[in-house]
């Protein structure tokens, strides 16, 4: 049996989606669907005074007009979901639900939905609506506000404190010989995923009662079943969300509730199925977007570079009525040995669309200017930047003292240098030069948590041969179809086309939110334990049957190989696992598995590593850099597929040079209204901004996270991209940008 | 729109919609051979035309050579702008000329990927046009 775990295998989802035929959640042939369209708030603060709504109701094909006026009451979210906190200072989501008052908190806040029987007629006849406002003075500006707070967790974590003190900081910057503090601001940015978010809602009686299926363009189908039946006050049981593929969502499409419930009011007022599909535009508003921050960093050091304190304080903000925390110092509260360290978060609220997560929170925007400063002090010392972090290299984590589940980041940095050709530069700033360019190198450490969570998953054989392994987890473009059907083909001991692998749907045995690079670790032990599982209980029936070869035989002297239950010790003695089945005149077998992290939690601190080196281009000219070259080698345990993996990598460098060169949401400084909120103004990378680029593993399992020993890659590679860009852009041209996007005119004003 | 007859109307929803405005490619089909944004593009337009969306491009259980090297390239993470890289790199190969990488990322910046496959989608369209 050739194993195909750890194999680079095409994707099994790749003829679907190169066909056209991979369906997203917009994309469901629905009988008698209707169509909807929004009316969204052009002012940021005050409340509606009067909403017109007899021009659009009386449009052609209209079928309801939902406001604040007749939306039903929901009830409130719950406080927490799945142990994540939903409300309150340092809560995930907003804690306001839709259309139940007459307040506005932010431009584009929703406050209508009309319901055409076509897109057109829907479109049109929210143009008719006249809304007229209590028009209030925003507040759009971290300097100016006046609601702040100091939330104590990241999402109700109790391991993730947000306001800490090891040792004594304060004193031991007072006293170190030498002593650095930088500000570092970065801007808003937006997910962006290619698919908008969408919904489609349709009721029905179903034994009796209401029942509510939502397809939805949602990466935690649970989660979103639980809220929308506490929402409606409904029995769990009588939602059902759907989501087999999403068109990506890089931290969206979570966590933010409004949208699947505007619809699932709007078709129970218009009394038939309705399709919801968000707007590129709306993407600005309702979709989620990463906070702007401003974040003091101040390092003390000993003239040979080693650290004594480091203090890294934030302030971010979210909107009025979301408490959701950027948390910045994630990774300066693990990276460095350092024995007196500190930060806190200063949340302010303004009247700005909610944050939420996006692709490495915190780390991605945290760790750029933790990493900038570490690149200021070697500059300060003299020191290579590599030679500094080497000298505050954290054998174990100095924030807990657990020792690490597996490190391996020296390797990183030796490869990552020799890839790049580190020892090759110039280290003088701004002594190199490709023509009229002036050329950079810089370097960056990089991390992620290797989260794991408790998940369930079921395993089915069937008498005709084939397998089916089940998880209410989600398919987002990581390549879960592709990985849990190698794992569970391997599980199973059968061959990888007799396998099949369902997800994204609330139906199937329970599985968190996709997300925090946590779905490997997650879903990959459930499967496997599943299929233990049902072979189990496929021995036990062979055990039983007087004709099979099998009879009588010890369980534990039965193992599966090559789709058949044969002896251990005699390999000739057994037979197909159809047969077995075939026998009991069963169609099938099954089995579930609950699986959880363990105690191993306790003892170690699970993190993935990685280093990163760029070259860079400056034109001074005009002001634009171009990252010409990226050489990044992770440490990130043992990889389930090197295809996948390698795209879901350079994905996410990508994101990460998007953060750090061109991404940047702005928002009228007196209207607060989105100001970029299309694809032209709001620069993702594209093909031509793609650079050389090389990333490498280091494949060495992590012993203690799983029996997979596999950590999660889908955000390890946006962080640290964006530090060691902005220190390469030092190294070119001698001059520290502080502010995220490095745009030409920060470069152009010095 | 082209896009919104194509998917509401035909229910042929492999042609994707990402913004409505000809910024992101999603929605890239073939009029008359030629790559054109079916979201810029009415309906009523295209009477007479022959129009190929990704659900026309495989014959049968046959994929075209850009489809297959997208597979094996892993040129796609979540799918979703894929029918309309597809689209466009399909319109680029066709005549047959064999373009540099430089060429290949000029010509396909029209299309947006946030997933970021893009130095495998350089390397499926380098082995489509060999094909």
């Amino acid at each position: 049996m050739v194993e195909n775990t750890g194999k680079p295998l095409d994707r099994v989802d790749g003829r679907l989606k190169v066909t056209g035929a991979a369906r997203y959640s917009a994309e469901w042939d629905v009988p008698n669907l209707a169509h909807a369209a929004v009316v969204s708030s052009t002012v940021a603060r005050g409340s509606v005074r009067a909403l017109d709504t007899a021009a659009a109701r009386a449009a052609p094909g209209v079928l309801a007009v939902l406001s604040h006026e007749n939306a039903p009451r929901l009830q409130p979210l719950p406080e927490k979901v799945g142990g994540t906190l939903f409300r309150g200072e340092g809560g995930m989501t907003e804690t306001r639900q839709p259309l139940q008052d007459t307040a506005v908190h932010y431009a584009g806040q929703p406050l209508a939905v009309v319901v055409a029987d076509t897109l057109e007629r829907a479109r049109h006849a929210a143009s008719l609506v006249r809304v007229t406002y209590a028009e209030q003075p925003p507040e759009l500006t971290l300097k100016s506000v006046s609601q702040r707070s100091l939330p104590e967790t990241f999402v109700g974590n109790k391991d993730e404190k947000l306001q800490v003190t090891v040792g004594d900081p304060k004193a031991a910057l007072a006293a170190a010989p030498v002593r650095l503090e930088r500000v570092y601001e970065s801007a808003i940015t937006h997910h962006n995923p290619i698919e908008p978010l969408a919904t489609i809602a349709r009721w029905e009686q179903r034994n009796g009662g209401e029942f509510l299926t939502l397809y939805d363009t949602s990466r935690g189908v649970e989660n979103l079943q639980e809220v929308m039946a506490t929402s409606l006050g409904l029995p769990k049981e009588s939602v059902q969300v759907i989501c087999p593929f999403i068109g990506g969502a890089f931290g969206a499409k979570g966590w933010l509730f409004a949208p699947p419930l505007l619809t699932a009011m709007a078709a129970r007022l218009a009394g038939r199925p309705v399709k919801l599909e968000w707007r590129r535009q709306d993407m600005f508003s309702v979709a989620g977007q990463r906070a702007a921050t401003h974040q003091t960093l101040s390092l003390g050091a000993s003239r040979d570079g080693k650290l004594l304190a480091l203090q890294h304080d934030t302030q971010t903000h979210a909107s009025i009525m979301s408490g959701y925390t950027e948390p910045c110092a994630r990774v300066s509260r693990m990276l460095y040995a350092v024995p007196n360290l500190g930060f806190s978060h200063q949340l302010a609220h303004l009247h700005l669309p909610s944050p939420c997560p996006m692709r490495g929170p915190g780390e991605t925007v945290g760790g750029w200017a933790l990493e900038c400063a570490m690149d200021e002090l070697a500059a300060e010392l003299s020191l290579d930047p590599v030679e500094l972090r080497l000298r505050n290299y954290a054998d174990k984590n100095p924030e807990t003292g657990k020792p690490w589940s597996s490190k391996h980041l020296r390797e990183c940095y030796e490869r990552g240098k020799a890839l790049i050709g580190w020892d090759q530069r110039n280290p003088k700033p701004r002594a190199m030069r490709e023509g009229n360019q002036l050329v950079g190198y810089g370097m960056a450490t990089t991390m992620y948590p290797a989260a794991r969570r408790p998940a369930e998953a079921r395993a089915t054989l069937f008498a005709d041969g084939r397998a089916l392994v089940q998880s209410a987890t989600h398919e987002l473009g990581n390549g879960a179809y592709t990985i849990f059907r190698q794992i569970s083909a391997d599980g199973l001991a059968l061959p990888l086309e007799r396998v099949r692998f369902e997800l994204g749907d609330s139906a199937l045995p329970a599985a968190p939110t996709s997300g925090g690079s946590a779905t490997t670790a997650t879903i990959g032990p459930a499967a496997l334990e599943a299929c233990r599982n049902v072979l189990t209980a496929l021995k036990r029936l062979a055990i039983q049957q007087a004709q099979s070869p099998l009879h009588g035989a010890a369980e534990d002297a039965i193992e599966a190989r090559d789709g058949r239950l044969v002896l251990k010790a005699d390999a000739s003695r057994g037979e197909d696992y159809a047969a077995i089945l075939r026998r009991a005149k069963l169609p099938l077998v099954a089995a579930t598995a609950s699986v959880k992290p363990g105690e191993e939690r306790e003892q170690y601190s699970f993190y993935s590593f990685g280093a990163v080196f760029v070259k860079v281009r400056v034109d001074e000219a005009s002001g634009s850099i171009r990252l010409a070259r990226l050489c990044a080698v992770y440490d990130v345990g043992r990889l389930m597929n090197p295809k996948t993996a390698h795209s879901q990598i350079i994905g996410g460098v990508m994101m990460g040079l998007g953060a750090t060169l061109m991404e940047e949401t702005q928002y009228d400084a007196r209207t607060g209204r989105a100001v970029v909120r299309n694809l032209a103004d709001y620069h993702v990378p594209s093909l031509a901004d793609t650079p050389d680029i090389t990333v490498e593993w280091l494949g060495i399992p992590d012993p203690h996270i799983s029996e997979l020993g596999a950590r999660g890659i889908g955000e390890i590679g946006c962080v640290g991209t964006p530090a060691a860009i902005t220190n390469a852009v030092y190294h070119a041209t001698g001059q520290r940008l502080r502010s995220l996007p490095l745009t030409p005119d920060k470069l152009l004003r010095g | 729109m082209l896009l919104d007859a194509l998917r509401e109307q035909l229910h042929l929803t492999g042609t994707k919609k990402g913004c409505d405005h000809g910024q992101c490619g999603a929605c890239t089909v073939h009029i008359d051979g030629q790559s054109a944004l079916s979201c810029l593009t009415l309906a009523v337009m295209s009477e007479g035309r022959a129009i190929t969306t990704i659900e026309g491009l495989a014959r049968g259980e046959e994929l075209h050579p850009v489809q297959e090297a997208f597979v094996k390239h892993d040129a796609f993470q979540c799918g979703y702008c894929t029918p309309g890289q597809i689209m466009a790199a399909t319109a680029l190969v066709q005549d047959r000329q064999q373009r540099s990488a430089a060429e290949i990322r000029e010509a396909m910046s029209g299309n947006l990927c946030r997933c970021a496959a893009y130095a495998n989608i350089i390397a499926a369209i380098q082995e489509a046009q060999r094909a």
